[in-house]
């Protein structure tokens, strides 16, 4: 076949022709073997820029096209169907990324970057002429969803999903739904009551006929690929069959044994049988096994002999179920940065320095103290608070490096409500910058300040430590110079947001990216923000990056349409990059079965041969290499075109 | 100053996505290297490794997932063994193993791409060009054929 390729040189704008030599780059490449066609534009992607290249596969008849610009992952599916709409099929464009791996990271010699840029389009001029005109393959889809996380995020993914006629699987790891927002006292800037606002949310989910809601549960493995996953969930032993508990409270009242409350942040009790909290959904106790009597002794048995319905099981174990899913939205939220982990201001040692989930307890009408702040050494009221914002945050040296988004405001209701609360108290706020980015946000702090009179310190804290019952702080108003120095009663920390523990773990299992501190990583951060680079994988909420409840919700429901807008479709189409193995080669070794990691390749016995199923094959590559006959090849990447790109890319 | 010539292999899942991090981050590093994307580091057969030798790299640099964050569960494993076995094979073809570089690189470290090319080619720097005529006489063999015998997995 004469090779007809045309090449397609992107300026960015001065992104990569402030570098590399497009106009030269272009010219040189119009004289490489098989090429017909060469230009350069200033923005390939706009409109303009795409007609370009539907009108030169036209006019000059193009067998190939290379679209030298960004890297593939923004732009592959662009010009794909640019290409598609000029009748070129989609897989002979390819995309040369000029700009992410050349002009970006070699601004200071233009002659080399320009030398590298024609290295790179070469090998993929030399890959796109041997690139075969292929079709998606279709496969059949679970129109099912999975949601990991049952917080504000999961929640609404699930019943945006849910509502538009998918049935779903919620897994939340706690015994209830509901995550940190279960937890808040008011929202800030409207200061809705928490609960108010999301407990109706909690019911909905769990009495929905298209949520099927699994608590207490945990993702244990993840097989498949978009549109056919198959999801292994771990039911913990809860020792109370919740099937049949009627919720009617009697075990956990008579519980002789009390432990810290997880929920109430440590600042009250719960029973080692219990709910977390009073408006828990579903509202069935579990039992915790490391602080029962009965598993440590063998004695006590209260919780079993007073159950009236014989739900208390002693010899429950961990069950597994299977689910088989088309999407999985993840949203497994945050967690506060260990407060331990704050030792300059008394985090871990002083009792009366307590984290922003703590505060929120203090200040719940639900929380251990009845609404009233009470500080947790001796129950005072305190007359000083002092809120430290930015505490791990911002912090590169010594703690994560990123902004927690949220702390100005949920510090700046905090000292609001605590004003509300106690009105002649004095709060102080210190702070690097105030953000309040958002509706309402800014008018929200004014608020504060003018209205409620908190008073805002700008400048870091160096120390925080005990003297005379009173918690110290010392710090510099950077403002004025001066050095400053409260007794406080008690110091709320705004302490940053990093990633659920969990979090880290399941990405290995799902197999999707996570970023620098372990926040799961979308595929483009402006352009496809609540997706995973990983077919079939959405993210929302704060397992994504920092955010508030209205863009937690937001993040969900958008993540919830993509999802929406997947099973639209009846079959999935997925890419036709697949092994396939040429039949009358295959010596029936079998080595390509026992590498392929997701049993694609069945063995015709018939014929003493293997064969790939394409609609399984994800195009990994391992029997290819492992094949000792080059039997195996790959569509669109066959060990011809690698050397040839090899011998491209090592040309003088 | 000599200049060496790389070919990186990278895995599209993480060391592509790592080097594009490394580029939206507008971090600096050398030229030398041309990256080819495979969906898999286990993608590669020791014959594309001993192909550019024989084409004039003067190294090549592996990148793939991390033990354990493979996107195909296990491809990079495979790399790794393919990779140990391959170099001690260099050495009898004369080329030395620190030619060929493996290393895990995830899309969250962009730095990583940086250090490890620029320590890569500053390696391959010291080494000086890949003389491979005295591979041949060392080996009695032409690096092609080589390659027939060494890609084959047992």
């Amino acid at each position: 076949m004469e090779h007809r390729i045309g090449v397609f040189v992107c300026h960015c704008g001065s992104n990569i022709a402030g570098v590399v030599d497009v106009k030269r780059v272009a010219k040189q490449l119009a004289d490489y073997p098989g090429v017909a066609y060469s230009t350069d534009y200033l923005y390939m992607c706009s409109d303009p820029g795409q007609n370009m290249v539907k009108d030169a596969i036209k006019e000059h008849n193009l067998t190939g096209v290379v679209v030298s610009a960004c890297s593939p992952t923004l732009h592959e599916a662009t010009f794909r169907r640019a290409g598609a709409a000029a009748d070129l099929n989609q897989y002979r464009v390819e995309m040369a990324n000029i700009r992410e791996h050349c002009s970006w990271v070699h601004r200071g010699d233009k002659e080399k970057a320009t030398e590298k840029a024609i290295k790179i389009i070469k090998t993929m001029i030399e890959k796109v002429k041997q690139n075969e005109a292929l079709e998606p393959i279709s496969v059949p889809m679970t129109h099912r969803a999975l949601v990991v996380g049952g917080g504000i995020a999961g929640i609404q993914a699930a019943l945006d999903i849910a509502n538009a006629g998918h049935d779903v699987v919620l897994v939340e790891k706690t015994p209830s739904v509901g995550g940190h927002m279960a937890q808040l006292s008011e929202t800030f800037p409207t200061l809705d009551c928490s609960q108010c606002i999301l407990t109706p949310k909690m019911v909905e989910v769990s009495q929905h006929p298209r949520i099927k809601l699994l608590t207490y549960c945990e993702i244990d493995d993840v097989s498949g690929y978009v549109g056919n996953f198959k999801v292994r969930i771990k039911k913990k032993a809860a020792y109370v069959n919740r099937d049949i508990c009627n919720g009617c409270g009697l075990c956990v009242e008579k519980c002789p044994r009390t432990v810290a409350s997880e929920f109430e942040e440590g600042l009250a009790t719960r029973k080692a049988i219990y709910t977390p909290f009073a408006q828990a959904v579903p509202n069935k106790p579990v039992l915790d096994r490391d602080n029962c009597i009965y598993f440590e002794s063998g004695k006590c048995g209260i919780c079993q002999k007073i159950c009236p319905v014989d739900a208390v099981d002693y010899e429950q174990t961990d069950e597994f179920l299977e689910e088989e899913v088309g999407a999985i939205v993840v949203a497994t939220g945050f967690d506060l940065y260990p407060i331990v982990n704050i030792g300059e201001y008394g985090g871990g040692s002083i009792e009366d320095v307590v984290t922003s989930l703590q505060f929120e307890r203090l200040l719940s009408a639900s929380g251990p103290t009845g609404g009233e702040v009470r500080r947790p050494s001796d129950g005072e009221i305190p007359k000083e608070v002092v809120f430290l914002t930015c505490v791990g945050s911002r912090d590169p040296e010594n703690h994560v490096s990123y902004c927690s988004k949220v702390c100005c405001m949920y510090l700046t209701k905090h000292a609001m409500l605590y004003k509300h609360n106690v009105h002649d108290g004095q709060a102080y706020v210190f702070y690097m910058d105030v953000r309040t980015g958002g509706k309402g946000y800014e008018e929200f702090y004014q608020r504060a300040t003018e209205e409620d009179d908190v008073l805002y310190v700008r400048g870091k804290v160096s120390k925080v430590f005990e003297e005379d019952g009173k918690v110290m702080v010392w710090g510099v108003d950077t403002l004025t110079g001066r050095k400053v120095e409260i007794a406080a009663d008690l110091v709320v920390l705004g302490l940053a947001m990093v990633p659920n523990s969990t979090a880290v773990e399941l990405s290995k299992k799902l197999k999707i990216q996570v970023s620098e501190w372990g926040f799961y990583s979308e595929a483009h951060p402006k352009l496809r923000p609540v997706e995973s680079l990983a077919p079939g994988f959405y993210l929302a909420g704060a397992a994504q990056g920092p955010k508030d409840i209205p863009d937690a919700v937001a993040q969900a429901s958008a993540s919830a349409s993509k999802v929406c807008a997947l099973f639209s479709e009846k079959e999935y189409h997925r890419e036709p990059i697949v092994a396939w193995i040429d039949e009358d080669e295959c010596s029936g070794c079998k080595v390509c079965i026992s590498v392929c990691p997701y049993d694609a390749i069945e063995f015709d016995s018939q014929k003493g041969i293997s064969r790939i199923q394409e609609a399984i094959c994800e195009g990994c590559g391992a029997c290819i290499a492992a094949c000792p006959s080059a039997t195996i090849q790959q569509r669109n990447l066959t060990d011809s075109q690698l050397y040839k790109m090899v011998s491209a890319a090592l040309e003088d | 100053m000599f200049e060496p010539k790389i070919i990186c292999f990278f895995c599209k899942w993480c060391t592509y996505a790592g080097a594009d991090l490394a580029g939206t981050s507008r971090k600096q590093y050398a030229p030398n290297g041309v990256v080819l994307r495979v969906n898999c580091s286990g993608r590669i057969d020791p014959q594309h490794i001993l192909w550019a030798f024989r084409e004039g790299a003067d190294g090549v640099l592996i990148g793939g997932c991390h033990p354990g964050d493979c996107h195909y569960q296990d491809g990079n494993y495979n790399t790794m063994r393919r990779v140990s076995i391959l170099k001690p094979m260099l050495e009898a073809l004369g080329i030395e193993s620190e030619r060929l570089c493996l290393d895990w690189i995830s899309a969250a470290e962009g730095d990583k791409v940086v250090r490890v090319m620029n320590e890569f080619v500053e390696t391959v720097r010291d080494l000086g060009p890949l003389d491979l005529d005295l591979a041949d006489r060392l080996s009695g063999a032409e690096a092609p054929e080589s390659a027939e015998v060494v890609g084959q997995e047992s």
